[in-house]
């Protein structure tokens, strides 16, 4: 079964805004709202600099899926955490409770008024027929439904941004890892898709050193 | 026995939190107010002159097999030596 994630490779990512324009693109985000964004830790300071694109990361345990007072999120079959605009009221919770900054609320009505939560959807549309003018209109291109991966890990140029089934994306992973001996560290994995039972952002456990036999 | 019986109290009262329980989400699947959604491999793939990837319709495994020769797209190793 797949199960749909996104992978930000921060060794590769050279901060092009490729995947963020690719988006904007592909979906027809408004003015104001931005699905993907790219952030930047030490920018200028050479050796440190690294980037990663951010999005919604689909979690396992959903933190905002917890929090909607409307019940307006549901989690498809292969993963992908969706919501349905017909539902939303724009009240922010998800917001405040997303470890990634994802949900995005339009602010292009009268006197700055809040409108319906805008995220990532994966490329997988939402609840409207599949393919149709409704589902783009509301919530952008069914790449999925086209037999295609989202547009923002299709389109990086150096292929930091990876997105597919978790097992297929973290092989890629661990094989570039092992050819290039560096860079290991999987940026908001743990947050996103921790074991169940274990709380977000909590640390995976380490193995404890087995205690020597004793005679030296 | 009077002065025993608030210092319980406290103690009970300061031990309440211990029995918190665990505010983590429920794993939901497909149950929620809204309107249902179709799974992606109910459609049928595009017409040829889109050169998409090729499923049956309806049938989840080739759906996934033909998206995940999309995913091995982005493992340039394999992509340049194979």
């Amino acid at each position: 079964m797949a199960r749909m994630k996104f992978l930000c490779d921060a060794e590769r990512c050279i901060e092009c805004n490729g995947c963020v324009t690719a988006c904007k693109n592909e979906n027809e985000v408004p003015w104001g709202v931005n699905r993907r964004r790219v952030v930047t830790i030490n920018d200028g300071v050479v050796g440190a600099e690294k980037s990663i694109s951010v999005a919604c990361m689909h979690c396992s345990d959903a933190p905002c899926m917890a929090v909607c007072p409307v019940d307006c999120f549901y989690r498809t079959d292969d993963g992908v955490v969706l919501h349905d605009k017909d539902l939303c009221i724009g009240c922010g919770y998800c917001f405040y409770a997303c470890p990634f900054g994802a949900p995005q609320f339009p602010q292009a009505g009268a006197f700055g008024l809040r409108g319906k939560m805008d995220k990532c959807t994966f490329c997988a549309g939402g609840p409207e027929a599949d393919r149709s003018e409704a589902e783009f209109k509301k919530y952008g291109r069914n790449r999925l439904a086209e037999g295609k991966l989202p547009a923002c890990a299709e389109m990086c140029s150096t292929k930091a941004l990876l997105g597919g089934d978790g097992d297929v994306i973290a092989d890629i992973y661990r094989e570039r890892v092992l050819r290039r001996g560096k860079g290991a560290d999987l940026w908001g994995w743990s947050s996103a898709y921790g074991l169940p039972g274990q709380k977000p952002g909590a640390q995976p456990v380490q193995p404890q050193p087995q205690p020597s036999s004793g005679k030296s | 026995m009077r002065r025993l019986v608030p210092l319980l109290a406290v103690l009970a009262l300061g031990v309440a939190a211990c029995s918190e329980k665990e505010q983590i989400a429920e794993f939901k699947r497909g149950k929620y107010q809204g309107k249902p959604d179709t799974p992606a491999w109910d459609n049928g793939p595009l017409p040829d002159t889109f050169r998409g990837s090729q499923w049956k319709q309806g049938d989840r495994a080739s759906w996934e097999e033909s998206i995940k020769k999309r995913q091995l797209a982005q493992h340039e190793y394999r992509r340049i030596y194979q």
